[in-house]
């Protein structure tokens, strides 16, 4: 499974076809306690760099932007009760969509963790 | 010229404490420490510790009538006993809100104010205009004041200062402290039993540390003071108060006292015969989405006002706000829409005040 991450801060692993979205720990730590996230519908087609859900925090509204295109296939139901889950687990339970991706050559507009970490320095 | 933004006390002891930092009415100020919903569950279910101190502080004393201070404030000075503090405005002459804050009788011929740090400078101007004789200091940077909060509150006082006097709300004693002179009120600005400490400064973080250093308190920032306040519905200067904003369209008519004279008198008497133009009102979203100052208010598509403040209420679990709509508009107003004007937009329902009861303000039924 390859794990990829954007300048905004979404990181998605993907599985053969499917890729699996969330944000990062610095997303999550830079946002606050969550309290909402709009998740995307099923079917929704996405487009990469493209608004894919809308999250809130106490501190802001903000727009989570899709890795890569492709169409939805599943939204992470949890969060809608639970929220916090991203704070708590942004990597790996707080997931927010799976996709069906459309074209893996998009891939190749991402960092990869070593860039992205790289990245997380200048800022 | 460049804008300078102030120090607490305390600040040291923030940042060893890991706090988030950020600019507040002119000053450096714990945001929060850990998570600001931790923080805001804890004043509610036990007890916090709040860094207050940069609120203002003035000391009059003197002839309470001759010097003209009756008329300077809305509450009347003259009728509160000693040992009890009542909430007022200072109002401009179009009955304004220059101020809200609170008035403490310490004895015939002293009182104190403590007014928002925003205000401060102002509001010290402006009674030292208004007032004729007696004398005005104003004691702000001398004086740090901690707020206790939560409905532990009472025994970790007694604990802690050893302090056990049973006060009821609004009501404050001087305690002696550490060779020092406290102030302890009966006040907050939370929904539970709690209390501001006004200490020198001098003597503060000794305080503080003696408080932190309790296995039940938990030092909370100001992000999750303004969860707590939203939820009781408690209004903000510069937010639900504004110097264009009246007490009586802000819903604070209560507090007003028109058998006494008051600068502003005339402009609230005429607003009382002739109606209000807008109305302060209360609302919780229908779902988790927070309606954020500045979001606009509509009846179906017709704007009729806007958000003044707003948070996540998590007794609520949902998003809950304050704001004012245009007083045409088809009341009692039940149903609204909140929206950024771009792309947000979300229903809520209007509500009465306070969003939270469960609070422990009264515990002791005092």
């Amino acid at each position: 499974m390859d794990t990829y991450y954007t300048k905004n801060h979404e990181w998605v692993k993907i599985e053969d076809n499917i890729a699996t979205v969330g944000i990062t720990e610095y997303a999550a730590a830079q946002l606050g306690d969550v309290v909402f996230i709009d998740l995307p519908e099923i079917g929704k087609e996405c487009e990469q760099d493209k608004t894919l859900a809308e999250i809130e925090s106490v501190k802001a509204a903000s727009d989570i932007y899709a890795p890569l295109s492709g169409k939805v296939i599943e939204s992470n139901a949890k969060l809608d009760d639970a929220p916090e889950t991203i704070n708590n687990s942004p990597e790996s339970e707080g997931w927010i969509a799976k996709i069906e991706l459309s074209n893996l050559d998009e891939t190749k507009n991402l960092m990869d963790k070593e860039q992205y970490s790289k990245h997380l320095e200048t800022l | 010229m460049k804008k300078i933004i102030k120090k607490l006390p305390l600040h040291d002891i923030h940042l060893g404490l890991s706090a988030k930092m950020g600019d507040f009415a002119g000053w450096k100020v714990p945001l929060f420490y850990k998570s600001i919903i931790e923080e805001y569950k804890h004043c509610r279910e036990k007890v916090a510790l709040f860094d207050i101190s940069h609120m203002g502080e003035f000391i009059f004393e003197g002839d309470i009538k001759k010097s003209g201070l009756e008329e300077a404030v809305t509450p009347w000075i003259k009728k509160i006993p000693l040992g009890r503090s009542r909430y007022g405005f200072i109002l401009n002459q179009a009955g304004g809100i220059i101020d809200d804050l609170v008035i403490f009788k310490i004895n015939e011929s002293k009182i104190m104010f403590v007014v928002n740090a925003a205000s401060e400078s102002i509001d010290y101007q402006i009674l030292q205009e208004r007032i004729t004789g007696g004398k005005l200091e104003n004691i702000s940077a001398k004086t740090a004041k901690i707020d206790l909060q939560g409905p532990l509150a009472k025994e970790i006082l007694v604990e802690v200062l050893n302090f056990k006097a049973d006060i009821p709300y609004f009501s404050f004693k001087e305690f002696n402290y550490q060779g020092e002179k406290l102030l302890i009120s009966r006040t907050g600005y939370t929904g539970e039993l709690g209390y501001e400490i006004f200490i020198p400064n001098n003597l503060a973080s000794f305080v503080w540390d003696q408080f932190i250093n309790n296995k039940d308190v938990m030092p909370a920032g100001f992000a999750a003071r303004d969860i707590l306040r939203l939820e009781m519905g408690y209004s903000l200067m510069g937010n639900e108060l504004k110097n264009t904003i009246t007490p009586i369209e802000a819903g604070l008519g209560k507090f007003i006292n028109f058998n006494k004279d008051f600068v502003g008198k005339t402009a609230l008497l005429k607003q009382k015969e002739e109606g209000v133009a807008k109305i302060k009102v209360a609302f919780s979203s229908s779902s988790r989405r927070i309606p954020r100052s500045g979001y606009k208010i509509y009846d179906q598509d017709r704007e009729i006002g806007e958000v003044t403040s707003g948070t996540f209420s998590s007794c609520l679990c949902s998003g809950i706000g304050l704001g004012y709509i245009n007083s045409d508009c088809t009341q009692p107003m039940k149903n609204i829409f909140i929206g950024d004007e771009k792309k947000i937009r979300f229903g809520a329902e209007v509500v009465e005040l306070p969003f939270y009861k469960q609070g422990s303000l009264k515990k002791d039924n005092n």
